[in-house]
């Protein structure tokens, strides 16, 4: 049994900012087994976007990490130096990104870019051609020779986006990491790549940590699926399972509010009542007390920790029961 | 790509018919016949008839114009009065040197500046930094002629390291090369100073954009980014600017080459004025301005090489 | 703030020139020429005996006079054009550019040099030259402003609402336009002085014996290897003044832009 690509202990990442630290991934925990598709979904400041520059460790000056492990295939990614983590890069972990738009050089051809990518080995510039000519054909680029001459600003969003789905799997490695690579693309774009992203995945066997706010997505796409919330993982198990049973009142809320999901025609779109907290300054016991409506005392006082066994969860109401707490506390 | 230049080129000479119309034009809208102009109003009559014969300037302006663009286009500019040589014989004499000076301080600032301007941006706040901003504002400002003079003044007369007058001997190389070190810092000086800062602030630009994020989480070599990648980005503007610089050049080049006493189009241009040599006057200023011209269109052609956006731009 | 300090001296001195100079520029006195700076002549004298510091002083009236003129000349008629250009037909527009265009093809000295083969040299040949040069400079930048904010929605919103074109250019384009237009001419103002100092410096502008530090600069050139110090004290002003209102123009940009920028959000 191969060690999962991916294991994350216990990640604590802050940034330093001019009101004081703030607290950007707390207690972080996740596991990307091997082959496997792995969804990260949560809204914006959740703290995906740290945690993925943590893992690539491109982070911003001012990110200090605190705490925590991140194994890959069993060796520790913060313990490694600077040039251990550039070899890794673009070689065993790679990335497609957000935006097609910005994403690829602009004054460079593809075909120089797709080239460049393969820099490691001793590939010669023919069978780097070569190559770049497969993977565009594998990512349903029609006439692969000619584009690799042309600009990015020439092609469209959903090609490009395949372009750099092509380029970060060329060097076939174990864990693509994809940040919302769909958020940028119209719908039928959309599905048409995520399709063509399950095809890849099955013939490479590479495994993919897949971060997206939409839920459909996910479902569509991932094996397991987390769920993050201001910097701290809330639940996390199979996708079928979360979905159709979620157990943390953040991710019940989630759901409701997909759009998707409305069944009667109404007025008003669905919302989480509330806004994000203040992570400089924590607010004690759950960080989502704020706005959930069904915390108990507890909440109020003692972060809650995941627990539960394939699908676990990070709540106390979910697994307060009156034998556990005290009975004379009632749910508020 | 072709299309491109093309248009480009096109403009350009539509441009350049229109200013060298315009210097024709001047010699018409000054108040007096033209001979008197150009001989001066102590002429006599003969010599101003023989010249209105000669030059054609009795005839009707839409023909004047006519056999001037005639002559333009079979690059007879007119002849000196004084020597009786060909102007285009004399104007192309003196311009390798206004040339070399130009070039050498455009390839100095340069080669100076890209990479000061390349680590001032990688190591922000840095003395070097500071230094070149320091630089960069000073040396600009200060008119280049005034440079010049106290470079004579210092570093030919009073110290004598290098040459204070002249372009050197010709076929010495070296010589002329120390000749031409002075001249070229006063003109490219404050050039330096400018580009390291244009390509500063445009790294800083370029290294925050995604695509060197990408770069970079594909395990890409600093040093390839740095300068494959985001230089080649980072130059351009200093390409334009450039380009559009060459004119300042050309008139700094006119000083450099009086105060240091050098050959060029610039000495020949200020001797004519004070002599009133008309035609010289006249074939100098064509000239240097189709250089000029046609150096913005290089440095139009090359900026669109360089950046492949540009090309298909339709306006600007 | 240097720029500042540097900006209000500059002008104080040179407003009360007539003042503060201790002796008559025009003054000569050959039996001291070409005296090193002392107690009595700060600068130092010239190769006729007069004090430099007296000249440098009134060389400054002339070069800020000069400065003055051409800028605020050229200013508003590249206001006018560049207007007519951003906002009007674009036949007139394309006309206007090219015309632009061309005028700025010339090599600036070069074509005061041949201005000046024509008409002879004058201070007003100079102003004038500068003036026509400088008019492209400021047209284009009004141009360039009109016509992105032509596009604008509050802009479409007026005219929908009947405004005419001169309101709208006078209560909207013209108050969006006024800030980077000051900024520029500030840092225009070394830019001409250096032309006029230039100019006079190849004997095209100021006649003698009147000081403009171009001429100043010559006198010190011709006689250089007699005494360094017209020379120096000629480049003196020259310095200052190009340096101070280039910081002046850099902490006006600085002050300006931001504001500028929030009044666009």
């Amino acid at each position: 049994m191969n060690p999962p690509v991916l294991d994350i202990h216990n990640l604590s990442v802050d940034y330093q900012t001019e009101l004081g630290p703030l607290h950007a991934l707390r207690d972080v925990s996740l596991l990307v087994p091997e082959g496997k598709i792995i969804g990260i979904v949560g809204e914006s400041g959740c703290g995906k976007s740290t945690l993925i520059s943590t893992i690539i460790r491109l982070l911003a000056a001012n990110a200090r990490i605190v705490d925590g492990k991140i194994l890959f295939k069993g060796d520790d990614l913060l313990g490694m130096g600077v040039d251990q983590m550039r070899a890794l890069r673009g070689d065993e972990i790679s990335m497609v990104f957000q935006d097609p738009m910005t994403s690829l050089n602009p004054v460079l051809p593809i075909g120089r870019q797709m080239s460049d990518v393969q820099h490691r080995g001793k590939a010669s510039a023919a069978e780097r051609k070569t190559r770049s000519v497969m993977m565009l054909e594998r990512v349903g680029i029609p006439d692969p020779e000619t584009q690799l001459t042309r600009y990015p600003h020439h092609l469209s969003g959903g090609m490009r986006q395949r372009v750099a789905i092509a380029m970060a799997l060329m060097t076939e490695p174990s864990l693509l990491i994809a940040d919302e690579p769909t958020t940028a693309l119209d719908a039928t774009l959309e599905v048409q790549i995520i399709h063509r992203l399950e095809q890849l995945q099955r013939d490479f066997g590479c495994s993919i940590l897949f971060i997206s706010h939409h839920l459909g997505v996910i479902a569509e796409l991932c094996h397991e699926v987390v769920v993050m919330y201001a910097g701290e993982v809330v639940e996390c198990g199979p996708t079928r399972e979360v979905f159709l049973n979620p157990r943390h009142p953040y991710t019940r809320k989630l759901l409701e509010c997909d759009p998707a999901r409305i069944a009667a025609r109404t007025k008003d779109l669905p919302v989480i009542e509330g806004g994000l907290p203040d992570l400089v300054k924590l607010p004690e016991g759950c960080i989502f007390r704020d706005r959930c409506d069904q915390s108990v005392a507890r909440c109020a006082t003692e972060r809650p920790r995941l627990s539960g066994a394939g699908h676990t969860v990070a709540c106390h109401a979910v697994v307060c029961h009156p034998v556990v707490c005290n009975l004379a506390e009632h749910p508020e | 790509m072709l299309s491109f230049v093309v248009r480009r080129g096109f403009t350009s000479l539509v441009i350049l018919l229109l200013a060298v119309s315009l210097l024709f034009g001047m010699i018409h809208m000054v108040p007096g016949d033209p001979a008197s102009v150009i001989l001066g109003p102590k002429a006599s009559p003969e010599i101003k008839a023989e010249l209105n014969q000669r030059m054609g300037l009795d005839k009707p302006i839409l023909v004047q114009l006519g056999s001037f663009y005639k002559n333009l286009a079979r690059g007879d500019l007119g002849v000196d009065p004084f020597s009786d040589r060909k102007v285009s014989d004399i104007v192309f004499e003196q311009l390798p040197y206004t040339l070399a000076l130009v070039l050498a301080a455009i390839g100095g600032a340069t080669l100076l500046g890209i990479p000061l301007g390349c680590f001032s941006a990688i190591r922000r706040g840095s003395l070097l930094d500071r230094f070149t901003a320091l630089m960069s504002v000073g040396f600009i400002a200060i008119p280049s002629f005034v440079i010049a003079l106290y470079l004579l003044l210092w570093l030919a007369v009073k110290w004598r390291w290098f040459p204070a007058m002249g372009a050197g001997e010709p076929g010495d190389y070296v010589d002329q090369a120390r000749h031409l070190v002075l001249p070229a810092i006063a003109l490219g000086l404050g050039w330096v100073g400018y580009i390291a800062r244009l390509v500063r602030a445009s790294m800083l630009e370029v290294m925050e954009e995604n695509h060197i994020r990408t770069a970079r989480a594909f395990g890409l070599p600093e040093r390839t980014i740095i300068v494959h990648y985001a230089l080649r980005i980072a130059i351009l503007p200093t390409v334009t600017i450039l380009g559009l610089g060459i004119g300042s050049m050309l008139s700094g080049a006119l000083f450099a080459e009086i105060v240091f006493s050098r050959p060029g189009i610039g000495k020949l241009l200020h001797e004519a004025v004070i002599t009133r040599n008309y035609p010289v006057v006249m074939g100098s200023v064509l000239v240097t301005t189709a250089f000029f011209v046609l150096s913005t269109l290089l440095s139009d052609i090359l900026n669109a090489t360089l950046d492949p956006r540009q090309r298909d731009r339709r306006n600007h | 703030m240097t720029g500042f300090v540097l900006v209000s001296v500059i002008l104080f001195v040179t407003v009360f020139a007539a003042w503060l100079a201790p002796f008559d520029p025009l003054e000569i006195n050959v039996h001291n020429r070409l005296s090193s700076p002392s107690a009595e002549h700060w600068l130092g004298t010239d190769q006729l005996g007069r004090d430099i510091f007296s000249r440098v002083l009134f060389g400054g009236q002339i070069a800020l006079k000069v400065a003055l003129v051409a800028i605020s000349v050229s200013m508003s008629i590249g206001l006018v054009l560049g207007m007519m250009a951003g906002f009007g037909p674009r036949w007139l527009d394309r006309i206007l550019v090219i015309s632009f265009d061309t005028v700025r093809s010339f090599p600036t000295i070069m074509f005061a040099l041949a201005v000046v083969a024509l008409t002879g040299p004058s201070l007003n040949t100079v102003i004038g030259v500068i003036i026509i040069t400088s008019i492209p400079v400021y047209a284009r930048v009004v141009r360039t402003q009109t016509r992105s904010l032509r596009e604008r929605d509050f802009i479409l919103a007026e005219r929908a609402m009947g405004a005419s074109t001169a309101r709208i250019l006078r209560d909207h384009i013209l108050p969006n336009i006024a800030a980077p237009l000051f900024i520029l001419a500030s840092m225009d103002v070394p830019a001409v002085v250096g032309m006029e100092a230039g100019l006079s410096f190849l004997g095209l502008g100021v006649s003698a014996p009147t000081p403009s530090w171009g001429t100043i600069l010559n006198d010190g050139y011709s006689y250089l290897r007699n005494s360094p110090w017209p020379l120096i004290a000629g480049g003196l002003p020259l310095i200052a003044v190009t340096l101070g209102f280039t910081f002046f123009g850099e902490s006006l940009r600085d002050i300006l832009d931001p504001k500028m920028r929030k009044k666009d959000q």
